[in-house]
């Protein structure tokens, strides 16, 4: 329990240092926020739009950096994280919150999907060395070289179009409402096959390639010989024995993983234009857009530390030898 | 001693490697233990000890493959049958209710993941799945207690008890289904010399109680020599001399276990020069013609390169009970 304490100290920690530096960074840029909306309105603004942008970014008043740092932090306390230029004059808090489930619902059900699947691959390929999973583990090894992009853009290219099952861009069909219902939840899952896909076959073999190892490099250990001296079932052995200490490393993988998962796998929502997180990154550099940058880095940091915890409780809950009280 | 035999290999011969490649690692190996015996198994390393043990459990990690051979068991009661010809479901069923084998790492024959406990009971749970949990749970409890460890370490994992704990905990497991053979792979080679001795004592005590027979591997052979009935010495493969304890230790007849018994100080009697074996172990891929021991051999003479001496009994007055491989002992009756 101290050592979980002390974990958690540590998170918070961290998480200070990432909110603070993800604070001064925009400060530091040269220029300000309403001189890069005003860049994308061209100039055709009033003076008296011009100054009340600035007294609703707060810019007005001359305040000191520390307490600006004192309001920002308040204000990240009540899940206020500013206003989007973007989609101005939307908060970026909505914007987030708009773009997440998009990211957490494909992104997240393929993680989880292809950590199993590799994983359960990967214990058959290391337990049952020479059968036909060996078979499947180049083939796989070079779709996880292939970069994903491409690997989306081929998908697009051989599978989508216009007569095609698979539409190629966009979380739903245009003129569909957001809701669940029967219309919207087979739509929005029909146009994430593809880009789960994609991703499934770009990841998974990185979960096969390291449980087989894993559990090659555990089969070689003496516990496992005096398993089968024991006589237990072939399936105890693999299961109870391999697989339970081989699973170890790739779940503090897993883990991080899923810490990933809110920053999203840019490049596949940017292909297939996905209206989740990732793509939302992207539109926010490309057009200056700080706040909502900071929001995304923000909840992306959260999501890193979150998932370094959960990737610590759950070491500490499988492997015996991490806990520090006898 | 009865004489009834428990366990008997009969010419077997294990291989590491497939065709050209492969290395003879056990050789026509033929050895009888007998009921409520210990057996000890003595040898260099690479003399095939541990590949014997493996072999005859069918417990051989690839590229390791019984090329012949039959290992015929005794069951107490009921018909006996080769272990190498038992079925996947029959070799589980055998495997630790019938002979049970101690390892040589002390420190890693436990599964650091699952307490004591759950690696005591889940070989019950295996071999007599109509046992009750909580009976499993008391037998479990019985065995560490027979071994010297309190009940309450039944919820400890590995990594919390020390080598000497871990090892009476695999003895204890070893014990657990009333095994008529266990095996014993250098159980205390990872321990130190007093742990050794207690251990071991230990052993032959519960032997005594229990009556199970033990085939003990070690390099060592001043601890056979006190602890074992019968000692097998192995060279190159091959069983080179057999004969009880005290015979072989009184009066060797290879100049290998001759070698092997100088090599170490007696505890009695008058101080001598240690004197060991010159050269090293033979290259199991390229071995000697002949006899394999001829090169490092002190009294090795025409025949010994030629051809390769068979095990038999030798013609001496207690050639009865002994068997040895060796052109100086001429044999009266090779070992079957």
């Amino acid at each position: 329990m101290k050592y979980l304490l002390q974990r958690i100290l540590f998170y918070v920690f961290t998480a200070w240092a990432a909110i603070t530096i993800n604070f001064f960074i925009p400060r530091m840029i040269p220029g300000d926020p309403v001189k890069s909306l005003l860049a994308r309105f061209q100039g055709q603004m009033s003076s008296q739009a011009i100054d009340s942008l600035y007294v609703l970014f707060g810019l007005d008043k001359d305040a000191s950096i520390w307490s600006q740092y004192i309001d920002y932090w308040k204000q990240l306390f009540h899940g206020d994280l500013g206003l989007s230029f973007t989609a101005f004059p939307a908060q970026v808090s909505d914007v987030i919150s708009d773009a997440l489930p998009w990211t957490l619902a494909l992104v997240g059900i393929t993680t989880i999907i292809s950590f199993f699947l590799g994983t359960g691959l990967g214990v058959l390929a290391g337990w049952r060395r020479g059968s036909w999973v060996d078979g499947l583990l180049p083939a796989t090894t070079f779709l996880s070289s292939v970069p994903y992009f491409w690997l989306g853009l081929l998908a697009i290219f051989l599978l989508a179009g216009p007569d095609s099952f698979f539409p190629s861009s966009g979380g739903y069909s245009p003129g569909l409402v957001p809701a669940f219902d029967q219309y919207f939840i087979p739509d929005a899952i029909q146009h994430s096959l593809l880009p789960a896909l994609t991703i499934l076959i770009s990841s998974v073999s990185g979960w096969i390639l390291s449980m087989r190892n894993m559990m090659v490099t555990v089969a070689a250990e003496d516990y496992i010989t005096v398993a089968h001296a024991k006589g237990l079932s072939d399936r105890r052995v693999a299961l109870s024995y391999a697989a339970r200490n081989a699973l170890l490393p790739n779940v503090s993988g897993f883990a991080l993983s899923l810490g990933f998962i809110v920053g999203g796998t840019l490049l596949v929502e940017i292909v297939f234009s996905y209206p989740g997180l990732g793509f939302l990154l992207f539109r926010a550099v490309t057009a200056k857009d700080y706040p909502l940058m900071q929001g995304i880095f923000l909840v992306i940091t959260i999501s890193v530390l979150v998932a370094n915890l959960i990737a610590d409780i759950a070491y500490l809950l499988l492997d015996p030898r991490t806990r520090k009280e006898g | 001693m009865s004489a009834q035999p428990v366990l008997e290999i009969k010419n077997l011969n294990v291989e590491y490697g497939l065709g050209d490649q492969a290395v003879r690692a056990v050789r026509d190996v033929n050895l009888t233990l007998h009921r409520g015996e210990v057996l000890g198994l003595a040898g260099e390393s690479g003399s095939g000890k541990s590949t014997l043990a493996y072999g005859l459990t069918r417990l051989l990690a690839p590229p390791g493959v019984i090329t012949g051979g039959e290992v015929i068991y005794h069951p107490g009661q009921g018909e006996s049958y080769d272990v190498l010809g038992l079925s996947d479901k029959g070799l589980r069923d055998f495997r630790w209710a019938q002979t049970a084998i101690v390892f040589q790492g002390a420190m890693n024959s436990l599964n650091p993941v699952h307490k004591i406990s759950t690696q005591l009971t889940d070989v019950l749970a295996a071999h007599e799945p109509k046992m009750s949990a909580h009976s499993r749970n008391a037998r479990a409890r019985e065995m560490l207690k027979l071994v010297g460890i309190a009940a309450d370490r039944m919820d400890a994992y590995p990594h919390q008890l020390s080598g000497g704990m871990r090892q009476r905990v695999m003895i204890g497991m070893a014990l657990i289904l009333q095994p008529q053979v266990v095996i014993m792979d250098e159980p205390t080679t990872a321990l130190d010399v007093v742990m050794q001795r207690q251990i071991l004592g230990q052993l032959i005590e519960l032997r005594e109680r229990l009556g199970f027979s033990v085939i003990f591997i070690t390099h060592d052979l001043s601890l056979l020599v006190e602890f074992s009935n019968r000692i097998a010495i192995m060279y190159g493969g091959r069983i080179v001399e057999e004969a009880q304890a005290g015979a072989l230790y009184r009066d060797s007849l290879h100049p290998y276990s001759a070698g092997l018994l100088g090599s170490f100080p007696a505890l009695r009697g008058p101080r001598r020069e240690l004197t060991g074996i010159p050269g090293s172990p033979p290259d199991l891929k390229g071995m000697p013609s002949g006899c394999s021991f001829h090169p490092r051999c002190p009294k090795a003479f025409d025949p010994c390169a030629g051809n390769i001496p068979v095990l038999g009994n030798p013609d001496t007055p207690d050639g009865a009970t002994r068997s040895v491989a060796c052109w100086l002992h001429p044999v009266k009756e090779p070992v079957a």
